[in-house]
């Protein structure tokens, strides 16, 4: 897994790449954290994920019900196919605000 | 499946020329099986055709008297005890009792694994066990103890349990054994939904032929030990093989009578093969 971060007028845009699984998801779960006590808006791009397990899942959930708590935003953009089954096997696609591109979110 | 750099090769499972004896009986004859990655395979036959002893052989339970297992690249038979762990991180198995901990709650029971192999901190732990008993349709009973759940419920946390690691295989142990229809159909439908969004290879045990019509992209039907067919569902209803038909239609197969073994167990003397001349 990679990600990658740059700052988009303000919005952090979070890019994440290859397999979100047991190996990295703590990699994950602690950059999107310090994002969160910052008070940051983030947009995860999905587009570039292979394959995500629940624990990657878990570090998502746990970041965009930190951000509802401190009313930033925390959005997934354009969620590769893979991501989207396991989103909607949980059914957290019903649950995340999603867009379908990361231009998308970080003009909303 | 999409992507996991762990996996390799075509297939979740090579069983080659297995061979298996209980002391003197020979329980498995020859039995060769390839479950292809991303598969539904479900092993079907009779009581005593041999399908719970291939599984426990596939779970690594048995080891063969002749022939070789190969789970997810790894040759069962040349595993270090280190390297048998690491598979099994890889593996789920829901076992027809469902095997819970009765003195664990249920969300206890589903995140034991986790908290066995993993170093997650447990607030990812319980947000990975929380959404197992969503996808199970359990959500809400992680409190509850496994006395306190239905026999549905009890086999739905079972598998919220085997694949809380999300693994690359899962073993089901009669999934929908003694459950009413509705609730079996639902877990025929939670295991095609986990084929499908997690890109499992599944192993289904079981002598429900509903569920195997619904749930199988291939079928290995055993008889008395032996691979009788492995193939399609289609192929399968179709087969003009007797011993298939017998299987499919429920009918019971006359089993060749010998008059003299038959006498021998009767008076407790099968153990001693008799010959013609005492016979008097």
């Amino acid at each position: 897994m990679n990600i990658e971060t740059r700052d988009s007028d303000g919005i952090i845009l979070v890019s994440l790449s290859g397999e979100v699984d047991l190996s990295h998801s703590a990699g994950l779960r602690k950059r999107l954290m310090e994002l969160m006590f910052e008070r940051r808006d983030v947009v995860v791009d999905l587009s570039a994920v292979t394959y995500v397990d629940s624990s990657g899942i878990a570090g998502l959930v746990e970041a965009y019900q930190m951000a509802r708590k401190n009313n930033t935003r925390f959005v997934l953009a354009a969620l590769s196919d893979p991501v989207r089954r396991v989103l909607q096997l949980a059914r957290l696609d019903r649950v995340f605000t999603i867009t379908d591109s990361a231009e998308a979110a970080l003009k909303g | 499946m999409a992507g996991r750099s762990s996996q390799s090769g075509e297939f979740s499972i090579e069983v080659t020329d297995l061979d298996t004896h209980y002391g003197d009986r020979q329980i498995l004859h020859r039995v060769n099986l390839q479950v292809r990655k991303g598969e539904i395979m479900v092993i079907m036959g009779g009581s005593g055709s041999g399908k719970t002893t291939l599984l426990n052989h596939l779970l690594g339970l048995l080891s063969p008297s002749s022939g070789n297992v190969r789970i997810l690249g790894e040759d069962l038979g040349r595993l270090t005890p280190m390297q048998r762990q690491m598979l099994r991180t890889r593996t789920g198995v829901a076992f027809q009792s469902g095997a819970l901990f009765s003195s664990m709650s249920i969300g206890d029971n589903i995140a034991l694994p986790l908290r066995e192999h993993t170093d997650l901190d447990e607030t990812t732990i319980g947000i990975m066990t929380r959404l197992k008993l969503e996808v199970v349709s359990l959500a809400g009973f992680e409190n509850l103890m496994p006395a306190e759940l239905s026999g549905g419920m009890i086999k739905r946390a079972a598998l919220a349990r085997a694949i809380v690691m999300d693994p690359e295989l899962l073993f089901c142990d009669e999934p929908s054994a003694g459950l009413d229809p509705v609730v079996a159909s639902s877990i025929d439908d939670l295991i095609l939904r986990l084929r499908d969004a997690m890109g499992m290879s599944i192993v289904v045990v079981t002598h429900d032929l509903d569920s195997t019509f619904k749930i199988a992209d291939r079928i290995c039907v055993l008889d008395r030990g032996k691979v009788l067919a492995l193939d399609t569902v289609e192929a399968i209803r179709a087969s003009t093989d007797l011993r298939i038909q017998n299987l499919l239609n429920r009918r019971t197969e006359d089993a060749e009578l010998d008059p003299d073994a038959y006498l021998r167990r009767l008076l407790g003397d099968a153990s001693k093969p008799q010959d013609g001349a005492r016979r008097t």
